[in-house]
């Protein structure tokens, strides 16, 4: 019996002397443990060295490999040949992105996004190392801790219909985690956030579609993180504006 | 020519060890200009696959000497003495920097940080992020980081060499990958931060990314590589993937069982076996230990075979759903992911997989290397803490710890040495560049794959350089080598382009690799004793009257040479090793 095979039809793109992508059919040998990344390393080891993708810890966690796999946003590390065989499986760089070469995005622009909402803890004074930690008690880390496990594999970008036709649009995962970081109780520094999560650009472009949460392989659930800041930022204007004398949320 | 930038102080790598070392040096003062070259993205950094927990001092029921010990013993009497008092002394402080800047900590219902059992460690002392410890730790050091303007970063670089000036390091070349140009930064301290080599074996929990370039590119730089023969198996590896099943969950309880269902270690001096861990015993002991005893169980016909190779069963249905989800969710997602098992209902399988490299590149506490201007923390670097065998949830500790130094150090080196160097680097960069293109990037008519030599590299270290060791297949890998080495310069490459050209990237990666696979190779070959991770079965006992030393190869024209320096014991006399 011939050995089982499997077709991967991959999108190709290798600037300055190709000006627009192509695509390449490869079939190769099946392997139904194999998940979508296995698929384009034996591509890159036995079949043609020049193919380029991001892929590094192959677990689910280092956020590399994202890519369209049949029009979804996965990460290739986690889906299996198994799912698709014996269909052809399509793969393509994740969406609403820039490519660089065949299936390698550019997401500078999200590294910025990321720091704009200044993603770390901010307090008026610092405790000394010396007396211990912040107390924070389970209950006060559910606050924020689901929204803390974000890998900015970028997925959600890829899957938000906003974000495709506006690209200034902060986004999912960069919104999320500053919401993460004003609902974390050792913080002080959501008045500080407020003017970037409130931008134009900020939480009120989401028409809350949904799909961020959706693809999210996190469970972070931007979507609801985005609905909730804009809740904390419709009261934050209006104590602002009713109690203009009053300490602001 | 190569275009140039200039920083006071240049990072190679940029994940946990790389990005403490920056955000310390950035603390040290706001003058210091601070670059970080990173191949990857600094959160798609090894640091985020560590699972378990960092370790370090937390409660009255504990002692800085306990630690110390736990740690020393563990390390089978290797590890230096002052270092390690550094490591346990500065870990708690350590551990608390990292909870200020927003690491999630899990937490008893009190507020406080909780602590769990570890392998080989005699109290409840690491701290943990649920079962994402490294994940948690990389993303807080990054999104900290980023609050600093005096930190730069060169994302997705890739440096092929560090550049020397009357003998000191002032900088670095590197391929830019959105352009492929060579280009050039200029710096007065550089610290090599790229973690570990797992991947110049077949089966390793270790990322894509690990080959070492770090180790190679000082190793390269006349910097011996001190105790590269220890290699760290971690017994719980998923077959097939190598992806790593936690420490914590046997310190959460779950057990070892072979086929017939029977918790084996209890044969090898480990027991008695309890139904709630105790620590330093059964599935508490230490890595090498465990991952020996798999060995026998399978040279004994009671391990499972399946389609890659024997394994047993990690249990953790004992334990109850509610702790897997709170404290080792990670744990059943892939499971759940990669095996199609839930361990709330079925045992696990696994085997020892590769997992750390203890030795690495020769430094002092302060992180300073042999060479001026170069400094090194985290798993490419040999302090050495961790000896002979690293002790889990110990490596966290030690990238935030010694990152922290290695940064404040080249604070310090950096605010004393000149402007510039004393004559202008661009020539050796223009060399560099030329290098590079006439060996890869304009290569032609190569005939060997580049997966061909690197499957052969990782099989001759797996054959020479596993679990269990011998003269005769430690000759025969070193001599492998050595003609892999010659086939490299016939290797083949494809892709002639210059816009992220990632063939480029593994040929140069899998050129760091086959380096350091001599210098491991040889630096077992010439450690004829047995001592934690390195099993020799020709010499089975420990040899401190000719072995208390620590390995230091160098690499020279006719191939690595080894030699040996004194290791410093202070207050712990070496004593057999047993649990």
């Amino acid at each position: 019996m011939p050995e089982p095979t499997i077709t991967l039809n991959v999108s190709r793109y290798r600037p300055p002397d190709e000006r627009v992508p192509t695509s390449q059919v490869y079939t190769i040998p099946y392997r139904p443990d194999w998940v979508v990344l296995d698929a384009l390393n034996y591509i890159k080891d036995q079949v043609d060295g020049s193919l380029s993708f991001r892929w590094s810890c192959r677990m689910g966690v280092c956020g590399s490999c994202g890519m369209m796999i049949n029009g979804e946003a996965k990460l290739t590390c986690s889906v299996f040949l198994r799912d698709y065989h014996p269909r052809e499986i399509l793969v393509e760089p994740l969406e609403n992105f820039p490519v660089i070469k065949d299936l390698v995005i550019d997401m500078s622009d999200f590294l910025d996004k990321l720091k704009i909402v200044k993603p770390w803890i901010i307090r008026e004074t610092e405790k000394p190392t010396s007396e211990g930690e912040y107390l924070q008690t389970p209950e006060e880390m559910d606050a924020y801790m689901g929204f803390s496990a974000c890998i900015n594999c970028l997925l959600c970008y890829a899957a938000c219909p906003i974000f495709g036709v506006e690209t200034d649009f902060i986004g999912p995962a960069a919104l999320a985690l500053g919401y993460r970081y004003n609902q974390d109780s050792r913080d002080e520094g959501s008045n500080m956030r407020w003017n970037v999560i409130n931008d134009h650009h900020g939480t009120w472009q989401c028409t809350f579609v949904g799909e961020c949460s959706v693809v999210c392989p996190k469970d972070v659930d931007p979507a609801a993180a985005i609905q909730r800041l804009k809740v904390d930022t419709a009261k934050h204007w209006i104590r602002s504006v009713l109690l203009p004398w009053g300490k602001r949320a | 020519m190569p275009t140039s930038v200039t920083h006071d102080i240049l990072i190679i790598g940029g994940g946990g060890a790389g990005l403490r070392a920056a955000i310390a040096a950035a603390e040290h003062s706001a003058k210091l200009s601070i670059g970080i070259v990173s191949k990857v993205y600094p959160m798609r950094s090894h640091t985020v696959s560590a699972e378990g927990g960092a370790a370090g001092v937390m409660r009255d029921n504990d002692s800085l000497d306990q630690h110390a010990k736990d740690t020393i013993f563990g390390a089978d009497f290797l590890a230096d003495q002052d270092a390690v008092e550094i490591l346990v002394n500065e870990a708690p402080g350590e551990l608390i920097q990292i909870e200020h800047w927003g690491c999630p900590w899990s937490r008893d219902p009190d507020g406080r940080i909780s602590v769990r059992s570890f392998g080989g460690m005699s109290v409840d002392r690491t701290v943990y992020a649920a079962d994402k410890t490294g994940f948690h730790m990389l993303h807080t050091l990054f999104q900290t980081s980023l609050k600093y303007e005096s930190i730069h970063r060169y994302d997705e670089c890739f440096v092929t060499s560090i550049l020397a000036d009357d003998g000191k390091a002032r900088g670095v070349t590197f391929i830019n990958m959105y352009s492929g140009q060579v280009q050039l930064i200029t710096a007065k301290a550089v610290i090599i931060c790229t973690g570990g080599c797992g991947r110049i074996f077949p089966f390793t929990t270790n990322a894509s990314i690990k080959s070492g370039d770090g180790m190679a590119l000082a190793y390269r730089s006349g910097v011996p590589l001190k105790d590269m023969e220890f290699v760290q198996y971690h017994p719980t590896g998923m077959p097939g993937t190598g992806i790593l099943i936690t420490e914590a969950s046997r310190g959460e309880g779950g057990w070892l069982v072979n086929k017939d269902g029977y918790r084996y270690l209890q044969d090898y001096g480990l027991g008695p076996p309890t139904d709630t861990p105790v620590h330093r015993k059964m599935e508490l002991g230490p890595r090498d230990i465990l991952s020996r005893c798999h060995m026998q169980e399978f040279q004994k016909g009671r391990t499972f075979e399946g389609p890659y190779g024997h394994y047993v069963h990690l249990d953790l249905r004992h334990i109850g759903e509610a702790v897997i989800d709170s404290k080792l969710p990670f744990v059943r997602e892939l499971s759940r992911n990669y095996l199609g098992i839930d361990p709330v209902y079925e045992p696990i399988p696994v085997r020892p997989v590769v997992h750390y490299m203890m030795g690495g590149i020769h430094t002092d506490a302060d992180g300073k290397t042999p060479m001026d201007g170069l400094f090194a923390a985290g798993e490419t670097a040999c302090v050495s803490v961790n000896g002979a065998n690293r002790l889990g949830s110990n490596s966290l500790t030690e990238l935030l710890v010694f990152g922290a130094r290695a940064g404040r150090a080249a604070a310090q080196y950096a605010e004393q040495e000149p402007a510039g160097p004393s004559q202008p680097l661009d020539a050796l960069a223009g060399d560099e560049q030329r290098r590079l293109e006439q060996q890869y990037f304009r290569k032609e008519g190569g005939k060997v794959r580049i997966s061909e030599i690197r499957d052969a590299m990782q099989h001759a270290m797996e054959e020479g350089v596993g679990v269990y060791r011998n003269e005769e297949d430690l000759l025969k890998t070193c001599q492998t080598l050595r003609d892999l080495r010659h086939r490299f310069s016939d290797i083949r490459i494809e892709d002639k382009t210059d816009i992220f050209n990632t063939e480029r990237t593994t040929v140069l990666e899998l050129d760091y690799m086959l380096d350091l696979a001599e210098a491991i190779a040889n630096s077992a070959l010439q450690r004829k004793e047995s001592r934690g991770s390195h099993t020799r079965t020709d010499y089975p006992d420990r040899d401190d009257e000719n072995f208390l030393k620590h390995t230091m190869v160098l690499r020279t024209p006719e191939g690595p040479k080894i030699e040996y320096a004194p290791v410093t014991i202070t207050r712990w006399q070496p004593e057999e090793r047993k649990y």
